[in-house]
């Protein structure tokens, strides 16, 4: 039901804007990545380590030296820095990355997310979202709105353990893109084809939602 | 003081089991690997507490000590190529310590520094803020993280002097300077060794003052995690 994840990500392009520094997650987050609009300027960050990321290289640029957060190779556009580890979180702590983008496991009406473990099952560890998460001022999650299970991942408490505390504003999923406000998550467009209903069945946390809610546009 | 030691095997001279080692690296990216191998091939060094980003795979980098039970102690932000690692937590044969990405590099920028410990923001209301002190700035709660320093800190760079100097090439870097800062010993191993004079001060990443041993290593591997490539 709903919108692909490509498009998920075609969604979240729409919210950059000129001269933005990005962090973009595994997953959904890298996709946003293939569809920044023309004329817009944006420098991605990776947290391993550069500004002015590029795309996968040729079978001929590869170089081992060269890697993004997600330990892809990669390539570096005109006027790109690398800096170290230090340096790179002192960027995201700082406040100087202007948008974030990650995914997450489970999110809930009070802007809390989990997204780095699942006890007894997945002890990978938290990386950099943490520190994302902590200091962002404009984060983003793009997820599905339900897991494999078809469970809902929009929930009224976090049920795993949390990466950060009252930090997400916005999320847009396969069903929708909603606002946390206020302790609830507020429909701000639908995915189309979906009706609210569909989505307010979908969705354990807190809702609101109108009946003239717009749907996204591409 | 000649600072150039003649192998990896001088180079790791007087690691001993139960020390701290600080390792650079990011992935399999700019990790120390001949030391790493060196060490592995002494397994006699073991109760090893080891802070490096991330555990290696299965069977390179620090794969390898894990394989020989060498580690007893991981601090780490990011584990998940490894499923010996996984293994060896789950069964609880090894400790682990996951720290958020950024709180290891400034716990090793300021171990290094000489400030013992900061507030950050990170993890504020997590289970890593469990026991820690909580302050409020400005309206927004921190947590007190305590810095770190190790025995030994190994860290590899693609051009070093005979004077410690370090320069980094591409995302290679990452932990390593911050590391470098934080060792009791400083261990560098270098792609290009080379005369002092033959790079440019305007453009060190680590000055040598945190460097105590650098070495020339022969035939890196450079291993890629993920290999990721378009069409030309």
């Amino acid at each position: 039901m709903g919108i692909t994840k490509e498009q998920i990500a075609q969604r979240i392009a729409q919210e950059l804007q000129d001269g933005y520094y990005v962090n973009l997650g595994i997953g959904i987050p890298t996709l946003v990545a293939n569809y920044i609009p023309d004329g817009i300027d944006v420098t991605l960050q990776s947290e391993n380590g550069l500004l002015g990321m590029g795309p996968f290289p040729t079978e001929e640029e590869v170089d081992a030296d060269l890697i993004n957060a997600g330990k892809q190779t990669i390539t570096t556009r005109p006027g790109s820095a690398f800096f170290n580890s230090a340096d790179s979180f002192a960027m995201i702590r700082g406040g100087k990355v202007q948008l974030t983008v990650l995914g997450a496991m489970e999110v809930d009406q009070n802007g809390n997310i989990a997204n780095w473990k699942i006890p007894g099952k997945m002890v990978k560890g938290m990386g950099g979202a943490m520190d994302l998460v902590a200091s962002a001022e404009n984060i983003i999650v793009a997820m599905m709105h339900t897991n494999k299970r078809g469970d809902s991942k929009l929930l009224k408490n976090c049920t795993l353990p949390l990466t950060g505390v009252n930090c997400i504003t916005k999320i847009v999923t396969n069903l929708g893109v909603f606002e946390v406000e206020n302790g609830s998550f507020v429909l701000k467009e639908r995915a189309p084809g979906v009706s609210v209903d569909e989505i307010k069945a979908a969705t354990e946390g807190s809702l609101m939602a109108t009946d003239d809610v717009a749907e996204m546009k591409f | 003081m000649n600072k150039v030691v003649r192998d990896v095997e001088e180079a790791i001279e007087g690691i001993k089991s139960g020390m701290t080692l600080m390792l650079g690296g990011f992935g399999l990216c700019g990790i120390p690997e001949k030391c790493i191998d060196a060490l592995s091939k002494r397994p006699k060094i073991t109760d090893l507490t080891c802070i490096s980003n991330n555990a290696g795979v299965d069977d390179f980098g620090l794969g390898l000590l894990l394989k020989n039970h060498q580690i007893k102690k991981m601090i780490s932000s990011y584990v998940g190529e490894n499923d010996e690692f996984e293994r060896q937590m789950l069964s609880g044969e090894l400790e682990v310590e996951l720290t958020p990405q950024g709180t290891l590099a400034e716990k090793c920028r300021a171990g290094g520094a000489g400030i013992p410990a900061f507030f950050t923001p990170t993890g504020y209301g997590t289970e890593i803020a469990e026991g820690k002190e909580v302050r409020e700035y400005n309206g927004k709660k921190y947590i007190l993280e305590e810095s770190l320093v190790s025995d030994f800190s190994i860290v590899k760079a693609w051009k070093g002097d005979t004077k410690g100097n370090l320069v980094f090439k591409a995302t290679a870097r990452n932990f390593n300077p911050v590391m470098a800062m934080a060792g009791k010993i400083t261990i560098a191993e270098v792609e290009h060794l080379v005369e002092p004079g033959e790079l440019d001060p305007n453009e060190i990443h680590t000055p040598g003052i945190f460097v105590h041993r650098i070495f020339e290593g022969k035939n890196y591997e450079k291993r890629i995690e993920q290999r990721t490539v378009r069409k030309s």
